[in-house]
């Protein structure tokens, strides 16, 4: 493992297999009465969010606490330009604090990467801008993995606002890796025309994709691409691009629907159909705290030894 | 008066005479007195230029040296003082500062301030509209008067087809040069660098080649309505290298002009997000560049200009759209060239000396730079050794350190500039 997360790139195939199997083991405390294990007992994170993100936020706080390790949240809407503190100075300051790692959400892609210059501890990137969301694809990968067991030949469509998505980013990266045949679904101004060089299929035909899925991936639209041009109405995208009722009738049975969350029920997936058994989204969820327990632990030097596992 | 100087042994490389071997240079008074084996002049200092090529003094047609206004990034004198460093006699300093030099009063200042540095000669490019905005012609009459002959509101293109049509025809008068940053904003809004598979993969933003060639192709067809002289800064794309090989073709009055950066680097080295590399026009494509290369060797392309941009550290140290847009380029466009372009072969060093001295003093008007080294001629001379390897880093002679090229070995280094006859660096130095 790298000191750092940064982008799924930087991950090997060997490395995600392990991170799957710690968090699958960490999973079994999130059930116990006393939901802590000593592991990163005296060690600092800090949570550096410059964008709003409850959720990621607390999934990482908790996975941090239920590790014993002392969590800081450094939250701050709008950028750090408009706040006034560069984000040089920020990061030097909790380098003086003596982070070990930096958790850091930020509108700007590649912020995490200017953040490595300036820290010795280690950086999760939390998402970054438009770029990547590499733990979000990683406890998608884990509930994937738990639901359907394999990744060799699945057939996953990420279906929506691809270009602006930092998770479809991490996701097809990571989809790939592991030997997925990935097909990414929306109108053409919001797919990449370079993203076959990613490994994916691209389509601009979602009633052509549902038949042959195993698994389809609904990403968040946000309203505002609407005023910026990317498609004429949401009412629109919802008709030609949202998963309804009916065509989750189009899907083979089995068909896990997922979505990283928040939803615009209604937008890209039906009112109802985020409700449906073989939608996994509070799964996502609940996986998630475990598989960013599993990437603390091994980031901070967790060394997956016997000795210090977390089944010690 | 100055002692008379004396440069024994140089390959003297002189694109505008087409001189180009070994030769004695004796400068006396501020004026070249004689050239050609076995010169000598008794009470001269002699410099032994064994291995060393002695050029014309480069000429700089796109450097912005922030004075007035933003003198924490640059000021004339530190620019001048980088220019001469990078061997450069003359350079043309942009119209966007605070405020703007779109009336005489803001050129003769600029143009004071460089008479008080001394360091390299200064021509203050006019604005093409008040206050850079694109809307109404700045009294281009006036800056013509002052000696002005270069028009720009670099860093904007001006948008609005009808008032640039009207610049060009009205700048006949005077036989001056419009120069025109080329970009589509309306197309390029928010970009941060160029679109393709790297910034589709890095998230940021991307500027498609086209946003510059839909304006370089407007501005050809108001050339060829108007007959005014055109030059297109900064060129980056394939596309527009076409443009501009096919209007010459045509015996349309255009240059062009292409920065070191952009016939070396490319979008693939924004992998790390290094926010130095963060340029506009951006960093194209690896075809782009090669293109951009065959043009300045064929010479669709007329000139090497640096487009210096200097930006404060904590301006570059931030997020990357957050970032301003531009690179230094003054003490490393030469080594740039040499190292990256004339010793693989892509390029004769005449045909380098002729693109950075040469060209862009015939564009500027600079009458007294870009040779020819012969008796008479003014005594503006650069000496440099093209082998010397060097490790860019600051401290720079610019007050900002934003070099797309830090932590490069670059091979070529300036060892004097003459400016007039006097030695304004000697022994890669600066003399004041």
């Amino acid at each position: 493992m790298n000191r750092h997360l940064l982008t799924i790139d930087d991950v090997t195939r060997e490395d995600i297999v392990r991170i799957l199997d710690t968090a699958e083991s960490f999973r079994e405390v999130g059930t116990r009465v006393i939901k802590k294990v000593p592991a990163l007992r005296g060690r600092t994170i800090v949570n550096l969010f410059y964008e709003n993100s409850t959720r990621t936020r607390i999934s990482f706080e908790l996975a941090a606490k239920r590790l014993s390790a002392d969590v800081i949240n450094f939250t701050t809407s709008g950028t750090s330009v408009a706040k006034g503190e560069s984000l040089k100075d920020t990061a030097l300051t909790l380098q003086a604090m003596g982070a070990d790692a930096i958790v850091i959400r930020h509108s700007s892609s590649g912020s995490p990467y200017a953040l490595t210059k300036w820290v010795t501890g280690s950086v999760l990137n939390a998402g970054d801008g438009t770029h990547e969301h590499p733990t979000q694809a990683l406890l998608d990968l884990y509930t994937i993995r738990e639901k359907l067991g394999r990744f060799e030949g699945l057939r996953v469509a990420i279906i929506g606002d691809v270009l602006h998505s930092r998770v479809a980013r991490s996701l097809t990266h990571a989809l790939v890796k592991m030997g997925a045949e990935v097909t990414l679904v929306g109108p053409p101004t919001l797919i990449p025309p370079d993203a076959p060089a990613w490994g994916a299929e691209v389509s601009y035909d979602i009633d052509g994709a549902l038949p042959k899925l195993d698994v389809c991936y609904i990403l968040r639209v946000q309203r505002e691409r609407q005023r910026q041009q990317y498609f004429p109405s949401v009412r629109e995208y919802a008709r030609l691009f949202g998963l309804s009722r009916e065509r989750v009738g189009m899907m083979p049975e089995g068909t896990l629907i997922m979505h990283p969350g928040p939803m615009n029920r209604g937008v890209e997936i039906g009112s109802d159909v985020a409700d449906l058994p073989q939608a996994v989204i509070e799964q996502q969820v609940t996986n998630g705290i475990a598989v960013r327990m599993s990437l603390l632990y091994l980031l901070l030097g967790g060394s997956g030894t016997e000795e210090t596992s977390p089944d010690a | 008066m100055h002692e008379p100087t004396l440069f024994e042994g140089a390959r003297v490389v002189d694109p505008a005479s087409g001189r180009d071997g070994v030769a004695n240079v004796l400068v006396e008074d501020g004026v070249l007195t004689a050239v050609g084996e076995g010169v000598s002049a008794a009470g001269a200092a002699v410099f032994a230029c064994d291995g060393l090529v002695l050029a014309p003094g480069l000429v700089d047609l796109h450097a912005h040296l922030r004075e007035p206004g933003r003198e924490d990034k640059e000021t004339v004198e530190s620019g001048s003082r980088a220019a001469a460093l990078g061997g450069y006699t003359a350079i043309a300093a942009m119209a966007n500062t605070d405020p703007v030099a779109d009336n005489a009063a803001v050129i003769h200042e600029v143009r004071d301030l460089a008479a008080q540095a001394g360091l390299c000669d200064v021509f203050p490019v006019g604005a093409i509209t008040k206050g850079l905005e694109g809307e109404f012609m700045a009294e281009m009459g006036e800056m013509a008067e002052a000696g002005v002959r270069l028009f720009s509101d670099d860093g904007h293109c001006v948008p609005r087809s009808r008032v640039l049509r009207m610049a060009m025809q009205y700048s006949r008068a005077f036989d001056v040069v419009i120069a025109e940053h080329c970009e589509d904003v309306g197309l390029s809004e928010g970009s941060q660098m160029h679109e393709g598979f790297h910034s589709y993969t890095l998230g940021l933003a991307g500027e498609p080649p086209e946003a510059e060639e839909i304006v370089v192709y407007r501005d050809l067809a108001l050339a060829g309505l108007t007959g005014a002289r055109l030059h297109l800064c900064h060129l980056s794309t394939a596309g527009s290298v076409e443009l501009v090989r096919q209007a010459k073709a045509q015996g349309l009055r255009v240059t062009a002009e292409v920065t070191p950066h952009h016939l070396t680097l490319t979008d693939a080295d924004l992998v790390s997000y290094d926010t130095n590399l963060k340029v506009k026009p951006p960093l194209r494509s690896a075809d782009d560049r090669d293109a951009l290369r065959t043009g300045l060797a064929d010479g669709a392309i007329d000139v090497v200009a640096t487009d210096h941009a200097p930006h404060a550290v904590e301006e570059k140290e931030a997020e990357f759209d957050q970032a301003p847009s531009g690179t230094i380029g003054l003490e490393t466009a030469l080594a740039v060239v040499l190292t990256e372009l004339v010793e693989p072969g892509l390029l004769t060093l005449t045909r380098a000396i002729e693109a950075m001295s040469v060209a862009p003093a015939r564009i500027l008007g600079a009458t007294d730079h870009g040779g020819s080294i012969e008796p008479g001629r003014p005594a503006n001379l650069v000496v440099f050794d093209p082998h010397a390897e060097w490790l860019v880093e600051p401290p720079f002679a610019s007050k900002s350190r934003n070099s797309a090229f830090l932590g490069r070995r670059l091979r070529g280094r300036v060892v004097h500039t003459m400016l007039r006859g006097s030695l304004v660096v000697s022994d890669g130095k600066a003399q004041r």
